[in-house]
């Protein structure tokens, strides 16, 4: 279980909160991309062998959105990079 | 190839089974093949014993970086099914399923096949629509469903005692589908490998792939391992949960994200339930092994994970939950735990394609694979070979992303 950093309530177990995804590439103009890119951005998301940034939702707690840090290898939170 | 029978098993026998020869040979790894298949594992092994037998490529090395059939192949529930949900999806399972009841004599490596139903036990009334539609669309392509009472469903499954009027999710129905099996997940390994070894098929254990090299052109040209440059003008990327850590390697990116999914394993007892038990909506299923050992599935983590193992409270809610509706088990003791990392694509569905760096392709996205390994390999074979995708897998490629023509499956695990 993750002890998950919720900047109103602190550290609270991971099972208060669902999963929203991994961060992806901001939304660009539609109009402004070509379609494979635009493609790209619906349905790729980053895959990493180790830190991957994620968004989670405190739904069983203050109802915070919040993103971590997260090293998939280990489950550790990290710090990201720059730090992010 | 030495025949498995019953005549070699008492000459064997009578000389102390000391003669017995090597399922498959460790030859010297040669600087280029034809085809370079990377991954050991269920697709790898079955898509290299179909390019040798019934494409007539021969010259092929499975370069596998652990042990051979050591990874997913070894971490899975054993179940072979084809009730799914999509058109696209159920002539390719039931495809594969008709060749798993096939493969001892195909192979002949006893695989210890169960053809011993699946039930699904129904708690909630969207649940059971989802179901009768999926039935309706079963019945074009031949697969098998259909609905029984709770009456029945008690009488099939006397252990199911939970889940009675007064629980918060009572059970309402079943599902049942006869197609559904067990059988043994080392044989498939092994049958799959003695097999393409004895057509030629080199199997290269211990040899990591570390990197996928590309040409001047920008085509394949082989691979990088831990023991030297192995060139190919083709190359199959069948690894599981690692299938992007390959494919980026090439500059190559694919809609698709690892996740860790849970099971484990009961002490053997004695025969008690001989169904396969899937409880869709409290979110486990099982069955009981030959053994006797309760083979018990759960639900997969939350985001993304590469540690193949188990989360405790994704353990413990999976025990919680399958206690609600099978109370007696609270005795059983849990012998074995672990998890499989496996990639599921954006919309759920596996993708088995040609890519955009020429010679290269890839078989991924697979939740829930075991039960697609004949399939799978034989139509990756086809479309190496031909170059053509086979119409059973037409639907899967990575050209249903460029035209978000997706194949939303509600069939796997993960529609949980």
């Amino acid at each position: 279980m993750l002890k998950i950093p919720c900047p109103f309530c602190g550290g609270r177990n991971e099972s208060e909160f669902i999963f929203g995804g991994p961060v992806g590439a901001n939304r660009p103009d539609p109009n402004a991309v070509s379609d494979a890119e635009w493609v790209e951005y619906l349905t790729i998301v980053p895959n990493p062998l180790g830190p991957v940034q994620e968004k989670w939702w405190h739904a069983r707690g203050c109802g915070e959105w919040l993103t971590i840090w997260r090293d998939t290898r280990t489950h550790d939170i990290v710090e990201g990079p720059d730090g992010a | 190839m030495q025949n498995y029978n019953i005549f070699s098993l008492a000459r064997n026998a009578l000389t102390g089974h000391k003669n017995w020869q090597r399922a498959w040979r460790s030859p010297p790894l040669k600087p280029a093949y034809d085809v370079v298949v990377i991954g050991a594992g269920g697709h790898g092994l079955a898509t290299a014993y179909y390019l040798a037998k019934e494409y007539g490529v021969t010259n092929v090395a499975v370069l596998e970086r652990g042990w051979l059939g050591g990874g997913n192949i070894a971490r899975n529930t054993i179940t072979i099914r084809s009730n799914y949900m999509r058109d696209e999806s159920i002539p390719f399972y039931v495809k594969s399923v008709a060749m798993y009841e096939a493969l001892t004599k195909e192979l002949n490596f006893n695989m210890m096949h169960s053809k011993r139903t699946m039930v699904d036990v129904v708690q909630t009334y969207p649940k059971m629509r989802e179901l009768r539609r999926r039935q309706l669309t079963m019945d074009i392509y031949g697969s098998t469903y259909e609905q029984i009472s709770e009456a029945e469903l008690r009488r099939r499954i006397p252990a199911l005692t939970g889940g009675g009027p007064n629980a918060r999710l009572p059970v309402i129905g079943g599902m049942v589908h006869t197609d559904a099996g067990v059988n043994r997940h080392d044989a498939v390994a092994w049958g799959y490998a003695r097999g393409a070894d004895e057509l030629g098929v080199e199997i290269h254990q211990q040899t990591a792939v570390e990197s996928l090299l590309r040409g001047a052109d920008g085509a394949i040209e082989g691979v990088q391992t831990s023991r030297g440059v192995v060139r190919a003008k083709k190359v199959a990327v069948a690894v599981s949960g690692h299938t992007t850590t390959l494919t980026e390697t090439a500059g190559l990116k694919l809609p698709l994200r690892t996740m860790n999914l849970t099971a484990f394993v009961s002490e053997p007892v004695k025969p008690l339930v001989d169904v396969i038990v899937n409880c869709p909506d409290s979110g486990f299923y099982f069955s009981q092994s030959d053994k006797g050992e309760m083979v018990i599935g759960g639900a997969p983590d939350m985001g993304q994970s590469f540690r193949r193992d188990i989360k405790q409270h994704v353990f413990e809610d999976t025990v919680t939950a399958m206690l609600s509706l099978f109370p007696s088990f609270k005795k059983l003791k849990l012998m074995r735990q672990w998890g499989g990392h496996l990639d599921i694509a954006h919309d759920a569905s596996p993708i088995m394609s040609k890519t955009d760096v020429e010679g290269l392709f890839v078989t991924a996205g697979w939740w829930g694979g075991y039960k697609a390994i004949p399939a799978g390999g034989l139509t990756l074979a086809h479309l190496i070979t031909t170059g053509q995708p086979h119409k059973l897998m037409a639907p899967f490629t990575l050209d249903r992303f460029r035209h978000l023509d997706f194949v939303m499956e509600a069939g796997t695990t993960t529609a949980r």
